[in-house]
C-alpha cells in the first residue's frame, strides 16, 4: 500500500499542467566528458524537485526539474564545483532544496544520531555479556 | 442490499470483539472457564464476518456498482476486471477494510491453530487482538465507512490513478498488508505474556512461527513493491528513501531483529524484556507507518486521504494501543527476571549485535524520515533524503551483513574465538580475493560504498553456505536450511545493488526512427514510433531492435495516455539477461521528430529482488520446518499413547 | 538505572506523539519562501516576451518606485484566474511587470489578448533560468520590489480578491 501512495503522489503528471516548450538543451542531455556527467548527474539526485516536491531532479519528469537539470550540467561544464551550486541553490530555496543534509546547526543532531544511538547500544549491550576474566 | 450486507457484517464482528475483549477479561479476571470457553469461537466467527464483508466490497467492485460512493470515486466500468478487483485495496477505505480483515483473520488463525502456548496467555492474547481490532472497527465504521451509497448514483465512476492499473495492485499491498497486521499477532502475543506474566521460552517458541509468517509477507510485499516501483517510475530506481518507503521498511527492521531475539529466548531464555519490547515496537512501526501515510503530514503523502480527522483518529489509536502497551510493559516487565550475562564469544552475543545493529538502523531511519517534521516546529524547513540514508545507515548495514555471516558459524553458550576465527577463514581469504580483483577491476571508478558491497557481498555469501559445510546435508534440519537461504539472499541483493550503483550505464539521446544508438555493448536500433490503443488506453510506442552479439530482440517502450481521470504514465521497457537488465523509457518528442530516450545498462540488478525472493523463501522453509517438527512430535506422542 | 530503561521507550512515544499532533494540527503549508527576501534583485536581462510591450531587465525595477513583479505563464491555469486581480491592482496605481515562463511569444500574445494585459514589460525566460535565480518555485507568483530593487515581499499562487489590499499595502510599506 505505501509504495503506492509513493507512485500516487508522485509521477501522475496530470496533462497539460506542462509547458508545451521543448526540454532546455541539457535537461536530458549528458555532458560529453564522464567525469563532470559524474559529478552534475552525483548533485542533481540529491537537489530536490521544486514543483513534485517528493523527488529528486534527477528522477522527475516536471518540466521546472528539467531545466534545473540543464543549469547544472551547463554550470558544472564551465567549471563551476558542485557544491558552490549546491550552496547558490540554498542561497534561493533553503536547506530544503537539498536532500543531503547540511551543516546548519539545527542539523546538527541529525548527524551525531548514529554515533548516540551506536553509543546507546553499546551500553545496553556491555550489561548483557559477561566481563571475560583475565586467563582465558 | 450487498453494500448493507457488508456493512452489517463490519457491524457484527466489532460487537463479536467486544464480546471477545470482555470474555476473556471477565473469564481471566474471574477464573471463569466457561465464560472462556467462548472466546476462541468468537475469534473465529469475528475473522469469517471480516472476510465476508471484504468479499463482498469486492463483488461491488466487481460490478461497478456505483451507487456506492467508494466504487464511484475510484472505479470505472471499463477498466480491466483485474483493476476492478485489485481497485478495491487502491483506495483509503479499501484499505483500511483489508487491515481490519487481516486483523480478524489473523485472529481467526491465531485462536485456530496456536496449541503450544499456555491457556490463559492463550486467552490474553486473543483479548489484545479483539481490543486493537476495536479500534480499527470503530476507525473503519465512523470515519472511513467503505460501504456509503450516494445518491444519485453517476452515470460512471472517476476512474483508478493509471499508475496503480498494474498488476502489481494485485500482489504488493495484499502481500504487505499480511505483514504489517500479521505482526498484530506477535503485539497480541506479547500483551497476553505481560498480562500472565508468562515471558519465557515457551512462550517465544509459541510466538517465533506467527512472527515467522509474518515478516515472509512483509519481505515479499517489500520486494514486490520495489520492483514494481523500480518499472513503473521510469528512471530505473528500486528505492528512494521517501517517507512512505521508509514507513514499510521500519517494520521490516523491527520485525527482522525480533525474528532473532525470539530464537535467543527460545533457545536460551534470555532477552526477555527485549524481546517483548520489540513485539511491541514492530506493530507500532506498521501503525506509526499508516499514520504517517494516511495523514498527510509528511510530503509525499498529499495524493492520499490528507485528513486531518483521519489522521486524528488514528493518532487516538496509535497513544491508546502503543501507549497502552508501553506502559503495561514499564508496569509488569520489573518483575520479570533477566537471564545470565552471556559469553563475549557465543552465538547468544552475535545475534544481541544484530539486534543492535538493526535497531539503530531503525532509529536512525525513524529519526531521519521524521526529522524534517521536528525542525518545521522550530520554522525550519529541510529535506533528509537517500545521500544521508545511504551514507548513515550504509555502513552500519554493511557491518550487520558482516555479523550475519559470523553469526551462524558461533556456538551457542560459549565458543573459543581459535575456533571460530578458523571456521572464518575461507570467507575472510575470499573477502581478500574479492577486494584486490573489484580493485584492480574498478579502483577509482566506484565509490566506496559499492566497492565494500561487492567484497562483502561475495564473501558473506560464501560464509552464509558455511552452517552446512561437513554437514549431513540429509539430516539438517529444514530451518537450517531455511536460515541458509535467507542469509544467502541477503548477500544476493546487496550484490546487486552494489553492482546497481557501481556499474550501470546511463545514455540519454534524442533520436529519430532509424537511428542506431550504442550502450554498454549493446546495439538498439529506433525501428518506428506508432499509436496503439489498449484496454482504456491508447499510447505511442516505439519499436526498438536491440542486439548484444546474438539474434536480435524487439522491445517497446510506450508513452501511454489515460482518459479517465486524464493522465500520461511511460511503460519502461524492460529486457532481461542473466547479467543484467537493459531498461528503455521512451521519453517527449524533442524537435525535429527527435524523441528522447533514456537507456540504462543495469549489471545483476535483478539480484536485488532475487534475494528478496530468497529471503522470503528461506523463512518460509524455516516456518515449515518447525511447524513440521511440531506435528511430528505430536504424532509420536500420540502413537506413543 | 533499569526503571529508568524500562520507562524510556514510553518517555520517548510520548515524544513522538506530541510531535505528530503538532505536525498534525499545523500543518505543513508546503510552500517554500524564496530566501532572497529583503535582498537585491539578482541581475537579469530578459527578452521581450510580448510582441507590443518592452524586454526586461533587473534595472528596469529600481526605479525609485516600488513596482510587482509577476511570474506567470501562458499555459498556467491559474495564472489566467488571477488576471482579474491583477487589473484592479494596475487601476489601484501599481506598476506591475512580469516574466513568462518557459513560454513563446505567439503563446503569451494569446494568452494576454484573452485575459487581459496589464504589463509595463515583459522579459520570457524560457529556460526558467531567472525563475530559480529568483528562488521562485512555481507560477503564478508575484514580488513586491522595492524603489532600490530589493524583493521586500513575496506572493506565492494565485492572487485572490482578498489578496488585493494586501498587496497594495505591501506595495505602499516598501515605498
Amino acid at each position: 500500500m505505501k509504495l503506492i501512495l509513493l507512485l500516487f503522489a508522485l509521477i501522475a503528471t496530470p496533462l497539460a499542467a506542462q509547458t508545451a516548450l521543448p526540454p532546455a538543451p541539457y535537461a536530458d542531455q549528458q555532458l560529453a566528458d564522464p567525469a563532470l556527467e559524474r559529478k552534475a548527474k552525483a548533485l542533481m539526485e540529491t537537489i530536490r524537485c521544486l514543483t513534485c516536491q517528493s523527488q529528486s531532479i534527477a528522477d522527475s519528469n516536471a518540466s521546472m526539474a528539467g531545466d534545473m537539470r540543464s543549469q547544472i550540467r551547463e554550470r558544472i561544464m564551465a567549471g563551476e564545483q558542485p557544491e558552490a551550486i549546491r550552496a547558490w541553490l540554498i542561497a534561493r530555496y533553503g536547506d530544503w532544496v537539498s536532500y543531503e543534509p547540511t551543516a546548519a546547526p539545527i542539523l546538527w543532531p541529525l548527524w551525531a544520531a548514529p554515533l548516540v544511538l551506536l553509543g546507546l547500544g553499546v551500553l545496553l549491550l556491555r550489561g548483557r555479556i559477561k566481563r571475560k576474566a583475565r586467563s582465558s | 442490499m450487498i453494500a448493507e450486507t457488508g456493512l452489517a457484517a463490519l457491524w457484527l464482528a466489532a460487537s463479536l470483539a467486544l464480546l471477545q475483549l470482555v470474555l476473556a477479561f471477565v473469564g481471566l479476571k474471574g477464573n471463569k472457564p466457561d465464560l472462556l470457553a467462548a472466546v476462541r469461537p468468537a475469534a473465529v466467527a469475528q475473522g469469517v464476518l471480516t472476510a465476508i464483508a471484504f468479499a463482498l466490497l469486492i463483488t461491488l467492485f466487481m460490478r461497478s456498482d456505483m451507487s456506492v460512493l467508494l466504487v464511484a470515486t475510484n472505479s470505472h466500468s471499463a477498466k480491466p476486471w483485474l483493476y476492478k478487483f485489485a481497485g478495491t485495496w487502491g483506495n483509503h477505505e479499501g484499505s483500511m477494510l483489508l487491515w481490519v480483515t487481516v486483523m480478524g483473520v489473523a485472529g481467526a488463525a491465531v485462536a485456530l491453530f496456536e496449541r503450544a502456548l499456555r491457556r490463559d496467555t492463550h486467552m490474553a492474547t486473543l483479548g489484545g487482538q479483539a481490543a486493537i481490532s476495536l479500534g480499527f472497527y470503530a476507525f473503519l465504521l465512523f470515519s472511513s465507512n467503505p460501504f456509503a451509497r450516494i445518491d444519485p448514483a453517476p452515470a460512471d465512476g472517476q476512474g483508478l490513478n493509471p499508475l496503480l492499473q498494474d498488476p502489481g495492485l494485485a500482489f504488493h499491498p495484499p502481500t504487505l498488508y499480511l505483514g504489517y497486521v500479521g505482526l498484530s499477532v506477535a503485539f497480541s502475543f506479547a500483551i497476553g505474556a505481560l498480562l500472565t506474566r508468562q515471558v519465557d521460552a515457551s512462550f517465544a517458541r509459541a510466538m517465533r512461527p506467527w512472527v515467522l509468517g509474518a515478516w515472509v509477507l512483509l519481505t515479499l510485499g517489500i520486494t514486490a513493491g520495489s520492483y514494481w516501483a523500480y518499472y513503473e517510475l521510469g528512471w530505473g530506481g528500486w528505492w528512494f528513501w521517501d517517507p512512505v518507503e521508509n514507513a514499510s521498511l521500519m517494520p521490516w527492521l523491527a520485525a527482522t531483529a525480533l525474528l532473532h531475539s525470539v530464537t535467543v529466548l527460545a533457545t536460551r531464555d534470555a532477552l526477555r524484556a527485549w524481546t517483548v519490547m520489540l513485539a511491541v515496537v514492530a506493530f507500532s512501526m506498521s501503525m506509526v507507518g499508516t499514520f504517517l501515510v494516511r495523514s498527510g503530514i509528511l510530503t509525499s503523502v498529499h495524493a492520499f486521504a490528507v485528513d486531518p480527522t483521519r489522521g486524528s483518529f488514528i493518532l487516538g489509536l496509535l497513544a491508546l494501543y502503543i501507549g497502552g502497551a508501553l506502559a503495561l510493559f514499564g508496569w509488569r516487565i520489573g518483575a520479570v527476571r533477566e537471564g545470565a550475562p552471556f559469553e563475549l564469544v557465543s552465538r547468544e552475543t552475535m545475534l544481541v549485535i544484530n539486534n543492535l545493529l538493526l535497531t539503530v538502523i531503525l532509529g536512525l531511519v525513524l529519526i531521519g524520515t521524521l526529522y524534517p517534521l521536528m525542525t518545521e516546529a522550530f520554522g525550519h524547513k529541510v529535506s533528509v533524503g537517500a545521500p544521508y540514508f545511504d551514507r548513515i545507515a550504509g555502513p552500519i548495514a554493511l557491518a550487520l551483513m558482516i555479523a550475519m555471516a559470523a553469526g551462524p558459524l558461533v556456538r551457542w553458550r560459549k565458543d573459543q574465538t581459535r575456533a571460530v576465527t578458523k571456521r572464518l577463514l575461507i570467507p575472510l581469504g575470499i573477502a581478500l580475493l574479492l577486494s584486490s580483483l573489484v580493485s584492480a577491476l574498478a579502483w577509482g571508478r566506484i565509490g566506496i560504498l559499492p566497492f565494500l558491497g561487492l567484497v562483502i557481498a561475495g564473501s558473506v555469501g560464501v560464509a552464509s553456505l558455511a552452517p552446512l559445510w561437513k554437514r549431513n546435508l540429509r539430516r539438517t534440519p529444514l530451518f537450517t536450511y531455511g536460515m541458509v537461504i535467507a542469509h544467502l539472499g541477503c548477500a544476493v541483493s546487496l550484490g546487486g545493488m552494489a553492482s546497481d550503483s557501481a556499474f550501470t550505464v546511463e545514455k540519454l539521446v534524442a533520436a529519430r526512427p532509424g537511428d542506431t544508438i550504442q550502450t554498454a555493448g549493446w546495439q538498439l536500433r529506433f525501428l518506428q514510433i506508432q499509436p496503439i490503443a489498449g484496454d482504456n488506453w491508447t499510447a505511442l510506442q516505439a519499436d526498438m531492435e536491440v542486439r548484444r552479439n546474438g539474434a536480435p530482440v524487439t522491445i517497446h517502450p510506450q508513452s501511454r495516455f489515460f482518459a479517465s481521470p486524464p493522465t500520461s504514465t511511460s511503460e519502461a521497457a524492460l529486457l532481461t539477461r542473466w547479467d543484467g537488465q537493459l531498461y528503455v523509457v521512451l521519453g517527449e518528442e524533442v524537435e525535429g521528430g527527435r524523441w528522447q530516450l533514456r537507456i540504462w545498462w543495469k549489471p545483476f540488478v535483478t539480484l536485488i529482488w532475487l534475494g528478496g525472493i530468497m529471503i522470503a523463501l528461506g523463512g518460509a522453509l524455516a516456518l515449515l520446518g518447525r511447524e513440521r517438527r511440531g506435528w511430528l512430535m505430536k504424532w509420536r506422542a500420540r502413537a506413543a499413547a | 538505572m533499569r526503571t529508568l530503561l524500562i520507562w524510556l521507550p514510553l518517555a520517548l512515544f510520548l515524544g513522538f506523539i506530541a510531535l505528530f499532533a503538532s505536525g498534525l494540527f499545523q500543518p505543513d503549508d508546503r510552500i517554500i519562501h524564496s530566501r532572497l527576501v529583503g535582498q537585491p534583485l539578482p541581475a537579469f536581462t530578459l527578452p521581450a516576451a510580448a510582441s507590443d510591450r518592452p524586454p526586461l531587465a533587473s534595472s528596469q525595477l529600481a526605479t525609485g518606485q516600488p513596482r510587482l513583479l509577476n511570474i506567470f505563464a501562458s499555459w498556467c491555469v491559474p495564472c489566467a484566474a488571477e488576471a482579474p486581480q491583477l487589473d484592479a491592482l494596475k487601476a489601484a496605481g501599481a506598476q506591475i511587470d512580469a516574466i513568462a515562463i518557459r513560454d513563446a511569444r505567439p503563446d503569451v500574445d494569446a494568452f494576454l489578448k484573452r485575459n487581459g494585459n496589464p504589463y509595463a514589460r515583459i522579459g520570457l525566460d524560457a529556460r526558467s533560468e531567472v525563475q530559480i535565480a529568483l528562488g521562485s518555485s512555481g507560477v503564478p507568483e508575484t514580488f513586491v520590489i522595492d524603489g532600490e530593487g530589493r524583493i521586500a515581499y513575496q506572493h506565492i499562487g494565485e492572487i485572490r480578491a482578498d489578496d488585493v489590499p494586501m498587496i497594495l499595502d505591501r506595495l505602499r510599506a516598501a515605498q
